[in-house]
């Protein structure tokens, strides 16, 4: 492979603009359609199994913002995931706002939480290994902090009352989450797809290849930085306040914990960072794989079975595709049409 | 633990992610020895050093060396994958309870003039101070120490003079690894670990390195101990559950207004 090991984290190609072409942009259409019936037919694990995979797909591409495009390396993305799911459990237990209200209310504190560590990380100029770092520290003391709370349940956690009442986000038809779920996946593809198109997108893509240039060209790379690490973090947060409802439970370490920042960046990576297509196709790829595994090794003690995997497909994926297999696909396919 | 550390993003540049659970796979292997073959962990810790090193050598021939030339998140995301797979495997093989190895020694303890010490954790800290030393003689006496350390500096400087660049990586890869897996047989009396236990290993020594700083063999021990004065503090002013976050909010600080560390040279990774 010419451009194997040796090339960028993400793409340096030019953008694969799927949607400005007539074919693939009924087909995306069509895919939609086919997922809004799907339900009908499906078994209630495989109704599950697709309600995570949309919202890991969510989340990946609500990563995808700044650390596909912008190339910021974020590994404390949980922390945003914690604040918008605590926010909104919080305000729904002691206030009695409706979640999906409080889902907003979450977002916006983990945009505030992210603007905060983004302006840490670029202002103080943490690059690479040290913004990881950064990233990966202030989530590590969100979780300690969290855990130490007693009004936010402390290491127990919180527990949400099942009333399955839709105002307050709960519904007795797991179909309604699979919607649900769908819905915030579109949405946020919709948001990455408009920022993707505009200048503020294409500053992105230039700022994670080279920096340096941009600033000397008088790109304000600060700002841009900082609006993709807010728009990442407020979709984030929105996604926490999913995460609780859905689970009914809150736990710090699950929460807020390293593993789930690495369930985040993994599928982008996969699929395809910097990519619009790439969070969706990699959690199409990874979800299931770990359900499959969780299933068909069952509780006898295999539980890491998925995540030895995860490894292996990172590694291979890191030596022979390290741009993702979004944009090799795409490129197969266009050799076929050629 | 924090020196192997070091020793392998001095020299190598490359972020090691996999460490806490090579340490991990080194108090498994003394667990191993201890528990099949009877053999006492403070024996054992040869042979948990010389698996690792293998092991080490074996990751960084067949992965990293690959990778060197791409950038940074290139690496770290490949040793992010290697530890998930090594920590998995653990949790495959040997399940997710707590392990503890057992040693006759580890159960004494003896009065050190006022203060009551535990010879597991004497012996520890005793073997950590010898493998620093010769680690630091191994660096500065040897000419394959010599060469690591030009390579670390000016690796293409290095390259002029006719070093082999990559037997130097892969012996200081090696070594990094051995003296994690030397680190893991000396800990794995004192404390009880399970798979997951890497994870919280790796964090706590990138905070011990960044905080030292990086590639300074001295400054990961200062590190180390500054870490542990962090945490008791933390532990005796606030409350024993919030130590970590002492030691947390020193890495964001030392992050932001000394990046290259207290002991750094300087330069940026």
């Amino acid at each position: 492979m010419p451009n194997g090991a040796g090339s960028r984290l993400v793409s340096g190609h030019p953008p694969i603009a799927p949607a400005s072409r007539p074919a693939l942009q009924y087909l995306a259409l069509a895919a939609v359609l086919v997922l809004l019936a799907l339900p009908a037919v499906l078994t209630s694990y495989a109704v599950t199994v697709f309600i995570l995979i949309f919202f890991y797909a969510f989340l990946g591409q609500a990563w995808n913002v700044v650390g596909g495009y912008a190339g910021q390396l974020s590994m404390g993305h949980a922390a945003f995931v914690g604040v918008g799911g605590y926010t909104a459990a919080m305000l729904s237990s002691e206030l009695h706002l409706t979640p999906w209200l409080g889902m907003l209310v979450g977002g916006a504190l983990a945009a505030v939480l992210g603007a905060v560590i983004g302006y840490l990380g670029f202002r103080f100029g943490l690059r690479g290994f040290y913004f990881v770092l950064l990233t990966v520290a202030f989530a590590e003391v969100c979780r300690i902090l969290v855990s130490n709370i007693d009004a936010l349940g402390g290491a127990i956690g919180l527990y949400i009352t099942f009333t399955g009442d839709p105002r307050q986000f709960q519904f007795q038809d797991a179909r309604a989450y699979y919607y649900v779920a769908l819905a915030l996946m579109l949405l946020a593809t919709g948001v990455v797809a408009l920022l993707e198109r505009r200048r503020f997108g294409i500053y992105l893509g230039a700022i994670r290849e080279d920096e340096g240039a941009c600033e000397a060209l008088g790109v304000d790379t600060f700002k841009y930085k900082m609006l993709a690490m807010i728009v990442s973090s407020f979709l984030t947060g929105v996604g926490g306040t999913f995460y609780a409802f859905y689970l009914f439970s809150l736990q710090p370490n699950s929460m807020f914990g390293i593993p789930l920042s690495v369930e985040i960046i993994i599928r982008p990576i996969v699929g395809g960072a910097g990519t619009l297509l790439g969070p969706i196709l990699g959690s199409f790829i990874l979800t299931p794989l770990g359900e499959l595994s969780r299933l068909s090794l069952g509780h006898g003690g295999y539980h890491g079975l998925h995540l030895v995997a995860y490894g292996v497909l990172l590694v291979a994926v890191v030596l022979f595709l390290p741009q993702g297999a979004y944009p090799y696909l795409a490129r197969v396919l266009r050799r076929r049409d050629a | 633990m924090a020196v192997g550390l070091t020793l392998i993003f001095g020299v190598m540049r490359v972020v090691n992610f996999a460490h806490g659970d090579m340490m991990v796979w080194g108090m498994y292997v003394t667990f191993l020895l201890a528990s099949r073959a009877g053999v006492d962990p403070y024996v054992a810790f040869g042979a948990a050093a010389a698996a690792l090193f293998v092991l080490g050598l074996v990751v960084q021939r067949g992965l990293v060396d690959r990778v060197l030339d791409a950038p940074h998140e290139m690496q770290i995301l490949l040793m992010l994958g290697v530890a998930l797979i090594l920590e998995n495997t653990a949790l495959l093989a040997f399940g997710p309870e707590p392990t503890r190895a057992r040693s006759t020694l580890a159960a004494a303890t003896i009065w050190l003039g006022p203060v009551f010490v535990d010879v597991a954790r004497l012996i520890a800290f005793g073997v950590a101070l010898a493998l620093t030393a010769a680690l630091w003689l191994f660096l500065f006496r040897t000419e394959l120490g010599r060469l690591m350390r030009a390579t670390a500096d000016n690796t293409f400087g290095a390259l002029v003079i006719g070093t082999d660049v990559r037997r130097v990586y892969a012996v200081a890869f090696g070594v990094g690894a051995a003296c994690v897996g030397a680190a893991g047989a000396l800990v794995a009396p004192i404390l009880p670990w399970e798979p997951a236990t890497g994870l919280s290993l790796s964090v706590a020594s990138f905070n011990i390195v960044i905080i030292g700083g990086m590639g300074s063999l001295l400054g990961a021990f200062v590190g180390g101990l500054l870490v542990s004065v962090a945490e008791s503090l933390g532990a005796v002013f606030l409350q024993p559950s919030l130590k970590e976050l002492a030691s947390f909010s020193l890495l964001i600080l030392i992050l932001l207004f000394r990046p290259a560390g207290l002991f750094g040279n300087g330069r940026d990774g």
